[in-house]
């Protein structure tokens, strides 16, 4: 007899709790290149105190535990590295709150970004929240956890991480602390004034503790959108391009991509630029001011903005974007992970090099692009390779592409995000000791017997 | 190896300059616009050069059809004039050109040419094409857009290599010798660009309009009178065949719909502005497409009845937000004939 299975049941419900073959077996992998590893056991909570309970009973008898949203991460950081149970927070789906005067909604970790997007849109439709380029199934704290970004995030202030209002979570040791003005006040407004403990948890890739609620902001949403699209040749005006688009004020997505297919943007860079409006006379004014701020361009004719008849636009308007989605699937394989890193504006034609140069030395095929972060403090780059999961020499070449793409990302002065365990060693490795000294602490302290997601962010000898 | 039958006597001799005169987009005094054009039949450089917005309107406007526009092309060619930004343009080459997939499949007269417009072949049924076949594809893609991007070049390419394709993989398999075409860029490219240029054409092309409105007649115990007003949005390419207009009112006259008079129809219609969108001209494209758009309005006009594909996708959603539907010519014949 499983005498933790019988535990954990007690807690959840033997609907709710697996150690199933079959169960274990999805659990242990995701869609991309890393090596799959069993949990021993498989938990969806349905509450904080849920929560609180498996983790203490966890951190009792030692168990590793891996929270997980989604599981779209791509790079492994929900494959339980040394077994125990991973935690699928998916039932913790419930939107609790939304304070319209004071933009803010206070959201369930388990709740889907789709299920957010469609309930605003349907009880606040002045309102919106930033959205990533995921299938909608991805979740709001699954994203938080790992630094994520989307549409809002360049004209919104950055990352998802820095639209975060407030966070419950429930620490290692089995407490459940709230961190921000929800410690104090019963409202979800703002992390500041109190000192700032919510960033003990957020990137963190569940290493530190499981996040049960996020209060995140809220942007208006305009009624208008529109999409318009800039097309060059020379990778080396990306830059300049992205700040004058960036400085006129008047977009709120800014996203640069290139890809082999079709044949007709082969070999081209393409900026898309959205931008919202509440009428059309704003509308035309803030696509005036995009369309002169890299007038010199146009008249040079060495770019322009591409004519998009509405039904090429259709797509171009979703948020998320499903462009991305509809890549990963191209080798009809089923398999898909990218390297995203986060870099400095200035680094895109060296990046862009760079993946053209990997992905013919592997003889892959790829999508790379950057999406523009805080209005161009930063960009998240991506090197995305399909591969078919069927094919082990397919998706051996691809590991080592990602490998590599990790290595230059670094190289030229940017950082990998959501990392896989190699890409977190060679970011460790570049660490400054202090940095490195004072997040192993950390987690020691939060995490004393070092069950949160082990394996991930610690120097391997 | 085609080379433009041009006349520079005839230039010479003109006395109205009408190819600039009546240019809606290039304001020239007589004396400048005789001086202008003089430097673009001598091979110089010409403000008309960078100011032609490329709608294709001084074919039409040139008395002698000594071809203005043709000219105009390859000269900004010939000086590494480009319209639409280089990116775009090398893009477009790249998109529309020849896949290299054609079978044969026999088109047997009617054939109805709906050149490289897949997107349409949902308005290819009903009881007016009937017993029709069709052809399309890149294959055949009759390649005119290229005068937008001043690549008369890309057009002397290809268009031989489309020609023999419809030859051996449809017409000459099915026995035709003519076709439908369904925009009339592509009749444009067969009666007028390819005689300019000593190009053989070795079938008849009939216009669209042509063959809808001899289908109407052969169909009239099946109309039923729209009594609508519809405004036409007269494309760039109908300039090349302005003999062609008078189907429009004759079609109108057997559905019942009024062509409502109106200042940007006929002679004096505007580019629906997707080109100029292409060329960077943002200001035009909103000064021309508000023009033409109030224009249309303010004849009361239910619905904005279109023959050019491009013109159709660039304006719909304008027009349907002034009230009016936009509508393909040949669907506008099959609501007459209650499909």
């Amino acid at each position: 007899m499983d005498t933790i299975y019988e535990k954990i049941a007690d807690i959840v419900g033997t609907n709710y709790v697996s150690n199933a073959a079959e169960e274990l077996y999805l659990y242990s992998r995701d869609q991309g290149v890393q090596q799959a590893r069993l949990p021993d056991y498989v938990v969806m909570p349905n509450s904080t105190e849920e929560v609180q309970k498996i983790v203490a009973l966890a951190n009792e008898e030692k168990i590793p535990i891996v929270p997980m949203g989604g599981a779209l991460v791509l790079s492994g950081l929900t494959i339980p590295q040394k077994g125990g149970i991973v935690l699928d927070m998916k039932r913790m789906n419930h939107i609790l709150e939304v304070n319209e005067k004071s933009h803010y909604a206070v959201v369930e970790a388990g709740t889907a970004q789709g299920m957010l997007q469609a309930y605003l849109k349907k009880h606040h439709p002045k309102l919106k929240h930033s959205v990533p380029d995921a299938p909608p199934v991805a979740t709001i704290a699954g994203n938080i956890a790992i630094h994520g970004s989307g549409h809002l995030s360049q004209s919104e202030g950055g990352f998802h991480t820095e639209m975060v209002t407030g966070l419950e979570v429930v620490l290692a040791t089995g407490e459940v602390v709230k961190l921000g003005s929800c410690s104090t006040v019963p409202k979800w407004f703002s992390r500041a004034p109190i000192p700032d403990l919510a960033g003990l948890f957020m990137g963190w890739n569940g290493t530190t503790g499981v996040i049960t609620k996020v209060g995140l902001k809220l942007f208006p949403s305009p009624k208008l959108k529109d999409v318009i699209m800039f097309m060059t040749e020379d990778v080396d005006s990306i830059p300049d391009i992205l700040f004058k688009i960036i400085d006129t004020e008047m977009a709120e997505d800014i996203a640069f991509f290139v890809s082999p297919k079709p044949a007709y943007f082969d070999g081209f860079q393409l900026i898309m630029i959205s931008v919202v409006a509440n009428s059309e006379k704003e509308m035309k004014l803030r696509l005036e001011l995009i369309h002169e701020s890299v007038r010199e361009y146009m008249d040079s004719k060495e770019a322009g903005f591409l004519p998009l008849p509405p039904y090429m636009k259709v797509k171009l308007l979703d948020a998320p974007q499903k462009n991305l989605s509809e890549f990963a699937d191209i080798m009809k394989g089923g398999g898909f992970e990218y390297v995203g890193a986060i870099m400095p504006v200035e680094s895109i034609p060296e990046a862009y090099r760079a993946g053209l140069e990997i992905t013919s030395k592997y003889g892959i095929t790829y999508s790379m692009g950057a999406r523009v972060v805080g209005r161009g403090s930063c960009v998240m780059f991506y090197y995305a390779y399909p591969f078919n999961r069927a094919d082990s020499e397919n998706m051996k070449t691809v590991a080592k592409a990602l490998e590599e793409s990790n290595e230059k990302a670094l190289e030229i002065g940017g950082i990998p995000w959501k990392t896989e365990i190699s890409g977190q060693q060679l970011i460790l490795n570049r660490m400054e000791p202090e940095t490195y000294k004072m997040m192993t602490e950390i987690r020691k302290l939060l995490d004393p017997n070092g069950i949160m997601n082990p394996g991930n962010w610690e120097v391997q000898s | 190896m085609y080379e433009l039958k041009f006349d520079p006597a005839i230039c010479e001799k003109c006395k109205s300059c009408d190819c600039i005169m009546k240019c809606q987009y290039i304001d020239m005094d007589l004396e400048k616009a005789k001086e202008e054009h003089g430097k673009l039949v001598r091979g110089e450089d010409s403000e008309i050069l960078t100011q032609c917005v490329t709608c294709y309107a001084c074919e039409e406007y040139c008395p002698y059809h000594n071809h203005p526009f043709y000219l105009i092309v390859e000269r900004q060619e010939e000086k590494g004039i480009h319209p639409v930004p280089k990116p775009i343009e090398k893009s477009q080459v790249i998109m529309m050109a020849p896949r290299g997939r054609i079978e044969e499949e026999a088109a047997t007269e009617p054939v109805i040419n709906l050149c490289f417009f897949p997107m349409l072949k949902g308005s290819i049924s009903g009881k007016l094409y009937e017993g029709t076949s069709l052809i399309l594809g890149s294959d055949i893609f009759c390649n005119l857009m290229f005068l937008h991007f001043a690549r008369n070049s890309v057009i002397k390419e290809r268009l031989p290599a489309m020609m023999d394709n419809i030859m051996k993989y449809h017409l000459n398999p099915g026995g035709a010798k003519e076709f439908i075409c369904y925009h009339d860029e592509c009749y444009g490219t067969y009666t007028s660009w390819a005689p300019a240029f000593g190009m053989e054409v070795p079938f008849k092309p009939i216009h669209l309009f042509d063959f809808l409105y001899n289908r109407l007649k052969e169909l009239k115990s099946d109309i039923k009178p729209l009594n609508i007003k519809v405004a036409y949005q007269r494309p760039c390419s109908s300039r090349l065949c302005p003999e062609m207009d008078h189907f429009v009112d004759d079609i109108f006259g057997l559905i019942g719909v009024e062509r409502p008079e109106r200042e940007y129809d006929r002679e004096n219609a505007l580019c629906c502005g997707g080109v100029l969108e292409a060329q960077q001209r943002f200001d035009l494209t909103e000064e021309n497409q508000t023009k033409n758009i109030e224009d249309m309005v303010a004849t009361g006009a239910t619905h904005c009845v279109f023959n050019c594909p491009f013109c159709f996708f660039t304006l719909m959603g304008k027009v349907s937000e002034k009230g009016m539907t936009p509508i393909l010519m040949s669907d506008l014949c099959r609501m007459a004939l209650g499909e």
